[in-house]
């Protein structure tokens, strides 16, 4: 039984069939999954590839290459913090412990409603000019105080689940090195 | 001298991301004038006479790129790269929001001069609205006749896809993009072959920056000769600095090249905050060597930044006041690495390894000074030994800070804590 929704499958065929070569569309592909499901299930890693002609393992391979594929279910909206140069030199580690204490689990954790699941990253966002930033859904917020960050967190609260390829996201990931092995 | 506004002219200009409006301020004239007037020879010809140097952190003059694919062999593709990832770098980022069609405009001249019958814009998955955006824009143009079958007319025809990456910064590196938009695990290519020869699906392929890219309109518009005669003389037109770290207005400021780093610094950033002075700027990104105070009166020019040790790179300075931690700043800069090695060769997979948990505990001040030696061992055992420019960037800027502020490295030994914020948070206490 297909776990895809038709949307889902037209979209990856419409992806595929964009490209010179239907495997270029992988990349998008499992974003359109990510956007149904909210993470990459190995179900829904089968159907991509399926629908692609490729081997299942051929394309969690790639999946477990990029860092903003989640491989488990998270909470509603995902707050990524970052903690690079230009943020730390504005305060960003103030954020991160803000952020902590706030929502009362280390980065890379759940809140206990099902809210957020949040993380610190050190990819600069490209948002250094607005240090400190984040991005809440995919939405870049900037110039951060733990006052912002609480009216930002209290307007996504309610919302419901991330619009977009955002879906829901895992615990933390590891450096690339880490996920190649 | 202030700001010269080039590509940042029309910034803020209400509508600016719609068609109606660029086209009102004379958008798509670059495209018309290059598709009616000249051939795709002249057109190369024309952007090496600009000098134009590419914006993606090399430096590799533009036209000369496009004239190393072979003749006669087609398809050739090009991609765009806006990936930028580059830490401290958000100027490709503003260049899409801020101007969308300027960028789309430049993609399809550059698609001309080279005859690519598709052109890949490669977009990091962070800037999702961004994306959105370039596509909305796409499809303007394509239902304006500017994409698509016989452009304005011509016999000229062209698509453009947009592509989400996913996050990893190796697939800025132009040969691990390619091996990204295929479909795989971006990780780089030997080279050669380089991508003019042998690219994307194996066919002739040019990668060029966004802020490259960006350029072309007005190259075409305004003429070569023009373009030269802005800037530097080795280093033609503008470029958008991405300013940032302790300054009082931090953003992207677009510079004619030659300017000196001082004014950038002192006339658009409004110097450094709270009163306080400079201790060290990274220009370039997240990859190049640190500059001191006594290198701000050198020019914004690739090969004087050069000359003094570090480079332009992908535009960005990064400003560090006095207060500053300089091996707190190279631990979350070899974390960067660290984290983005891609696991293709071992001298970045391991030393990077190795080197983030060096600097984890010097900054914690629990390294004996015996390891803070194996230190530059270790970065020895990868610069220029490793399979591509990551793993070899990954030890310059620590490499640079450990000499410019040896002291400092050293007083962190066995300090159980890091000396630096102490004795700042005991000067703010006092
Ligand atoms: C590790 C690494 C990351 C890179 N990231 C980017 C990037 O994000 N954007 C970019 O334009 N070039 C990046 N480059 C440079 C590209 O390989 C390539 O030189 C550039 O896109 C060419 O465009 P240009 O000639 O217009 O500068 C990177 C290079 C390396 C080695
Ligand atoms: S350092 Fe945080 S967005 Fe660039």
């Amino acid at each position: 039984m297909s776990v895809l929704t038709p949307k889902t499958r037209a979209e990856i065929e419409r992806q595929r069939d964009r490209y010179p070569h239907a495997r270029s569309a992988v990349l998008p592909s499992l974003w359109a999954v990510q956007h149904q499901l909210g993470y990459l299930s190995p179900e829904g890693m089968k159907e991509v590839a399926e629908l692609l002609r490729l081997t299942p393992s051929e394309v969690e391979a790639v999946a477990s290459f990029y860092s903003m594929y989640f491989d488990r279910p998270g909470g509603r909206h995902h707050v990524l913090v970052c903690v690079n140069v230009s943020c730390a030199l504005r305060g960003a580690e103030e954020i991160v412990s803000h952020l902590e204490s706030r929502l009362g689990c280390p980065s890379g954790g759940t809140t206990a409603d099902g809210a957020f699941t949040w993380e610190h990253t050190v990819e600069c966002l490209g948002a250094c000019g607005g240090a400190p930033a984040m991005q809440v859904d995919h939405h870049f917020q900037e110039n951060l105080t733990p006052e912002r960050v609480d009216a930002i967190l209290d307007g996504v609260r309610g919302a419901p689940a991330a619009e977009g390829p955002a879906g829901r996201p895992h615990r933390s990931s590891g450096s690339a090195a880490q996920r190649a092995s | 001298m202030a700001e010269y506004k080039l590509l940042t002219k029309d910034f803020g200009m209400d509508g600016i991301q719609t068609l109606a409006v660029y086209e009102r301020i004379g958008g798509y004239e670059g495209l018309r004038k290059a598709l009616r007037s000249m051939t795709p020879d002249e057109l190369v010809a024309e952007v090496k006479t600009s000098g134009i140097r590419g914006r993606g952190g090399a430096g590799f003059p533009t036209g000369m790129k496009w004239s190393f694919l072979p003749k006669d062999v087609h398809p050739r593709y090009l991609c765009v790269n806006a990936d930028e990832s580059e830490p401290g770098c958000f100027k490709d980022r503003a260049l899409i929001d801020e101007n969308p069609h300027q960028l789309i405009e430049g993609t399809l001249i550059a698609a001309y001069a080279i005859q690519a019958p598709i052109a890949f814009i490669y977009i990091r998955g962070e800037y999702h609205d961004q994306r959105l955006l370039l596509e909305r824009c796409v499809e303007e143009a394509r239902a304006a006749g500017y994409v698509g079958r016989d452009i304005l007319g011509s016999d000229f025809s062209c698509d453009i896809i947009v592509h989400g990456g996913a996050g990893a910064y190796i697939c800025g590196e132009e040969t691990a993009l390619i091996d990204s938009l295929e479909g795989f695990r971006g990780q780089p290519r030997l080279k050669p072959p380089f991508p003019a020869v042998k690219g994307l699906y194996g066919k002739p392929t040019v990668v060029n920056n966004v802020e490259t890219l960006s350029n072309l309109p007005h190259i075409v518009l305004r003429g070569g000769a023009w373009f030269a005669s802005v800037g530097a003389e080795k280093s033609t037109g503008t470029r958008l600095f991405c300013c940032s770290g302790h300054i009082n207005r931090p953003g992207t400021y677009e510079m004619q090249l030659g300017t000196p780093i001082r004014e950038l610094l002192e006339d658009e950033c409004r110097g450094i905050w709270k009163g306080r002075s400079l201790k060290a700027f990274q220009p370039g990104g997240g990859s190049m060597q640190v500059l001191l105070p006594e290198h701000l009166d050198l020019p914004l020019e690739m090969d004087a930044v050069q000359r003094a040790g570090s480079a332009l790179g992908a535009g960005a300075m990064v400003f560090m006041d006095e207060t500053t931690c300089m091996v707190d700043v190279s631990m979350r800069l070899v974390d960067f690495y660290q984290h983005e090695s891609c696991g293709k060769c071992a001298p970045c997979r391991e030393g990077t390894y190795f080197e983030s948990e060096l600097m984890h505990r010097l900054e914690a001040g629990a390294l004996t000074p015996a390891e803070l030696s194996t230190l530059t061992d270790i970065c020895d055992n990868m610069n220029g030994k490793c399979f591509c420019p990551l793993g070899d960037t990954a030890t310059w800027f620590v490499m640079s800070a450990y000499q410019a502020f040896r002291g400092e490295f050293e007083e962190h030994c066995g300090a159980g804590g890091c000396p630096v914020k102490r004795r700042h948070a005991a000067m703010a206490v006092a």
